[in-house]
């Protein structure tokens, strides 16, 4: 059982606790059933769940090439991540900031090897599947507009020099584990990095043409909500499996997870209803996700209670960033990946450091409960994880520009569409 | 003479007018999915709190050629199949028409409607 917690408490950090009970542990075939499943319904997420979600939301014209985004997203970044990204988050510790390529090429990751009760090729797959779908949340900001060959370099660099990084600070036993963050399955290394880096790359792509003066519908809110709904579904691997075991802990965090969705959909739902007159289901389809990344720091962290209040928080504040916020601020971020879940993310994070209750996980506990410091702990991880991923992800987009030729579009090409431009085909046949 | 009846109506009129139309006598119709605005211009969607106007609405266009004895009670049956009291019922138009030529056996003038 002292095991168990230890495992929880932040997937990755398990060596320095010692190698006494190391050498005690052993394969538990409950707990690599349940994480070869819960890996399996994170890789759902990213090439079925945010691909619909996100081209639904796309203009017809421009579905495909947001759906091929996403696909290339998941296939660059499992080779890159077996090839030196695994190595680089989860390697021996340098100082605190990066993995050692100790495990380049996946090198030493032998079936046998085992990562607390669970084989290590395990745990690095189930790794593989949060580092694809960061990368394709981050296309939200910039469809409808993007050249297809910069998106490729951008995912390549961003996966390498970004995501790596921070993975590693949080869950590589890095400085921000150490400091004591709490992050349960990616409010920071996920969702913040992912919305920041979304929000650099739209300001420097710029808006699409006729943003704000033209209609731009969606071209199906009914993929939409397909795609919230196997997002969601997903969603229970993501936050559940991030306990690393089959166990109570990963009940609690099902439960905190459906129960944070459902609560800020519903919000988000009735907060559209009284401002706009109509419950929309783009709303609700927002709403789950906004719940879901708000609950993901906290999923293992927090009680049943905090998951209901941090879901209906969600759902009021993405509403809110959607709707005014950007509208405010004037730039274009197409498809909301900050305003969902740049500050979806940095809502739960904070909750966490107020809510983390002890009696549901020992290796966490919040202002409420009498460590008032876990708030400050908090901040700084947000703060920190947006500062490094702004700066590091303008100079990515700069290169990523210089290497392609442009990031951008002609505009004849944006214009006419991008399936029909870039991919020489159309999603829909209509008559 | 002939006249030629434009009638644009609300989508989910159209049969009604069509048996209205099969009651008085008149044995053929053409009809097109067209869109456009009025007076009841179009409406408003929101996405994520992004409004869009739609200013065109879809309605129905029917053309009728009858001879110019049949027009009046032509006009007054699809005003009554077409009215809802609403905003938006639509408009009928009638033009003079020429002349009209059945292709298959030749016959012209109302012999040809």
């Amino acid at each position: 059982m002292k095991l168990r917690w230890w495992s929880v408490m932040g997937m990755g950090w398990l060596w320095p606790v010692s190698t006494a009970w190391a050498a005690e542990a052993a394969l538990n075939s409950g707990d690599t059933a349940w994480m070869i499943m819960s890996t399996a319904l994170v890789m759902m997420m990213t090439p079925a769940g945010l691909a619909l979600f996100y081209g639904g939301m796309s203009r017809y014209k421009n579905l495909l090439n947001t759906l091929a985004m996403t696909f290339a997203a998941y296939c660059l970044t499992s080779v890159i991540w077996v090839l030196w990204g695994y190595s680089l988050a989860f390697g021996p510790d340098q100082g605190g900031l990066i993995g050692g390529l100790n495990y380049f090429f996946f090198s030493g990751i032998t079936p046998t090897r085992l990562e607390g009760t669970i084989p290590t090729n395990v745990f690095a797959l189930f790794q593989m599947t949060f580092a694809c779908i960061t990368v394709a949340l981050v296309l939200g900001s910039i469809v409808d507009r993007m050249k297809f060959s910069a998106w490729l370099l951008f995912t390549v660099l961003w996966v390498t020099f970004i995501y790596c990084p921070i993975a590693h600070w949080v869950w590589g036993k890095g400085w921000m584990a150490r400091m004591g963050a709490l992050d349960f399955a990616g409010g920071t290394v996920v969702h913040i990095n992912a919305g920041v880096a979304g929000l650099v790359l739209a300001l420097v792509l710029g808006r699409r043409i006729g943003y704000g003066k033209e209609a731009m519908f969606p071209s199906s809110i009914a993929l939409t909500a397909l795609g919230a709904a196997l997002l969601w579904f997903g969603w229970f691997g993501f936050n559940a499996g991030s306990a690393l075991a089959a166990d109570g802990l990963a009940g609690s965090a099902f439960l905190a997870t459906n129960t944070s969705a459902a609560a800020a959909a519903l919000a988000w739902m009735f907060t559209e209803w009284l401002v706009n007159q109509k419950p929309t289901v783009l709303g609700i389809a927002s709403g789950v996700v906004a719940g879901l990344v708000a609950i993901t720091p906290a999923a293992g962290f927090v009680g049943m209670g905090a998951s209901l209040i941090i879901g209906v928080a969600a759902g009021v504040l993405g509403f809110f960033s959607v709707a005014r916020l950007k509208r405010k601020l004037g730039y274009d971020d197409s498809l909301d990946a900050f305003g969902v879940h740049g500050m979806c993310g940095t809502l739960g994070a904070l909750a966490t450091g107020l809510f983390a209750d002890p009696a549901v996980n020992s290796g966490g506990t919040g202002l409420f409960f009498g460590h008032a410091q876990q708030l400050l702990i908090q901040l700084i991880s947000v703060l920190a994880t947006a500062a490094f991923t702004a700066s590091g992800t303008l100079v990515l987009v700069y290169v990523t520009k210089a290497l392609a030729g442009g990031l951008r579009v002609d505009e004849e090409k944006e214009v006419v569409g991008l399936d029909s431009s870039l991919h020489g085909e159309r999603a829909f046949e209509i008559e | 003479m002939m006249k030629k009846v434009e009638a644009i109506i609300k989508p989910f009129k159209l049969d009604d007018v069509k048996e209205a139309l099969n009651a008085i006598g008149i044995q053929g119709m053409t009809v097109s999915e067209v869109k456009g605005y009025g007076r009841q211009k179009g409406h408003k969607e929101v996405y994520r709190g992004a409004e869009y106007v739609v200013d065109f609405i879809p309605k129905i266009k029917i053309e009728i050629v009858v001879a110019e004895n049949q027009l009046d009670p032509v006009v007054a049956k699809i005003r009554e199949a077409a009215y809802t009291g609403k905003i938006g019922d639509g408009k009928i138009f009638v033009t003079p028409v020429e002349q009209a030529v059945r292709v298959r056996t030749g016959e012209t003038g109302t012999d040809a409607i």
